[in-house]
């Protein structure tokens, strides 16, 4: 197979894990696939397995995050490789040196992988090009483009609550337009047969026209949570917002936060999702967020799992192709 | 399929009986049990063909802990060679090895480093007091230092014949692919 995703290797196999863009649907079920027996290896007495030991494995975290880079480093210390967490703040890129003259120093210290978070959109992309051809990249979120292992790990944490995907009513809820997670999460469900994914939020914070991506848009959550069977809350990108994009943020809970009394008009058994972290009264209510409905923290264990997966895929060249 | 290979086949048939060769090893590992406690013996199959027949002998066996099943290929050797199966099943070995007698279960006994694999994996979940190995065919050539203590039968085949165990129901021992 030709191919020119520069994702996956002249045999088809993943060799750097960027977007869920490129990925056929049975890809994206053999990472899922591979990332069960992972999720049992914590109940060993010795929470590791061998498969990665003698690989070193760098996080390069150029934006702040606590969640997505203590999952990489746990994933990467269960499976026996050696971590290097780079503090970007009080590394030499702050003394002018470029990124790629960072990242060839890091080669020629002989890693194997780099995990990269980075405000610019498509920085992992960048640095997939331009890495020596043994390395493997995993982009652990790139300004609001994408955020590959957070979808999967929710499509692992839906999969085991659900079974099915195709029959799935799925909402997300919030501020799309700053979320990579909600770019990822779509082309996830999307890609593995969700028929009916809905994008619910103040028209301010929904991307002009992201129906092109196979989405229904919502501006009224009550309507959009009709018989959902997965809700997925997300926070609110203050960060990212530039402008008055929203009025408050009592009047923004008001509208678009997610309360017992709206909950209820889900599926009785409708699992709520929320990729954290979480601003409780902002977009969810506390009630909820520590409610029975609620599998926020499945998804954080999870995330380890997925990221494992992921890593031996990538590092180890799975022989089936997909 | 060649006329000589379909030849072999028979052969192999007809000298391999696999029931003889399950009672042989059901015998043997009862004759170890009368001198354990039963409740601190643990059977444990390795995926898959090894687990197959695991599950024959363990409904025979009459224990009180639950069957185990072994997946080595987080532990195998050859991981960055052949990478990981997307497939892998994950092991269910039950809670608390520690002390334990492990009758360790695989079909067919080669090289030795399924074996390595699978000790290592049981010594992460637990220090066992002791594991027995139990395999229903040696074919010898092994490259570590490693035997079984129960066979089913030795067996010597020529270069490039291979064996392999097809199931789970019913189950069949075959050249070549299942």
């Amino acid at each position: 197979m030709i191919s020119n995703n520069i994702q996956l290797d002249e045999q088809g196999r993943l060799k750097h894990f960027l977007s869920i863009e490129g990925f056929k649907r049975q890809h994206l079920i053999n990472i899922l696939d591979a990332a069960e027996p992972f999720a049992n290896v914590h109940e060993q007495a010795v929470k590791k397995v061998p498969l990665l030991r003698g690989k070193t494995i760098v996080n390069l975290f150029f934006e702040a995050s606590t969640r997505t880079r203590t999952t990489f480093e746990l994933a990467a210390k269960r499976l026996s490789a050696d971590v290097l967490n780079i503090n970007i703040s009080t590394s030499a890129t702050s003394k002018g040196e470029s990124l790629l003259d960072m990242l060839h120093n890091l080669e020629a210290m002989h890693c194997d992988m780099f995990i990269v978070r980075h405000k610019q959109s498509g920085a992992a992309h960048l640095i997939a090009q331009h890495v020596s051809p043994l390395i493997s990249v995993i982009n652990a979120g790139d300004g609001c483009h994408s955020h590959p292992t957070q979808a999967m790990l929710d499509m692992f944490t839906i999969r085991r609550h659900k079974k099915d995907f195709a029959d799935l009513k799925v909402v997300i809820v919030g501020d799309i337009l700053h979320s990579r997670v909600a770019r990822s999460q779509i082309h996830a469900l999307t890609t593995l047969g969700v028929s009916a994914v809905r994008v619910v939020g103040p028209k301010t914070l929904i991307p002009t026209q992201i129906e092109t991506l196979g989405v229904h848009v919502y501006h009224d959550l009550q309507a959009a949570l009709i018989d959902a069977d997965v809700v997925i809350m997300l926070r609110l990108q203050k960060e990212r917002m530039q402008g008055a994009l929203l009025p408050s943020e009592s009047e923004y809970y008001h509208q678009y936060g997610l309360t017992e009394k709206k909950l209820k008009l889900a599926k009785p058994d409708a699992i709520v999702m929320h990729p954290g972290p979480i601003n409780r009264g902002v977009e969810i209510a506390s009630s909820i967020a520590d409610g029975p409905q609620s599998v926020i923290l499945e998804q954080v264990t999870n995330g380890i799992a997925i990221r494992m997966a992921v890593m031996s895929q990538t590092l180890g060249r799975s022989g089936e192709k997909a | 399929m060649t006329n000589t290979t379909q030849s072999e086949q028979m052969e192999f048939n007809n000298t391999l009986n696999l029931e003889q060769l399950l009672d042989t090893m059901y015998q043997a590992i009862n004759k170890k049990l009368q001198n354990l406690n039963k409740d601190d013996v643990v059977i444990v199959g390795i995926h898959t063909g090894g687990f197959w027949i695991a599950e024959k002998l363990y409904k025979k066996l009459a224990l009180t802990s639950p069957l185990g099943s072994l997946n080595i290929s987080f532990y195998r050797d050859d991981f960055t060679k052949i990478g990981l199966h997307p497939e892998v099943k994950p092991s269910q070995l039950p809670a608390g090895l520690d002390d334990k007698h492990i009758i360790l279960i695989d079909d067919v006994l080669f090289t030795g480093r399924t074996v390595r694999a699978a000790l290592n994996e049981i010594f992460d979940y637990g220090r066992p007091a002791s594991v027995t190995l139990a395999v229903l065919l040696d074919r010898g050539e092994r490259e570590l230092p490693i035997y079984a203590d129960i066979v089913g039968q030795q067996i010597t085949l020529k270069a490039g014949q291979q064996i392999k165990l097809c199931g789970p129901e019913p189950l069949k021992l075959v050249q070549n692919k299942c």
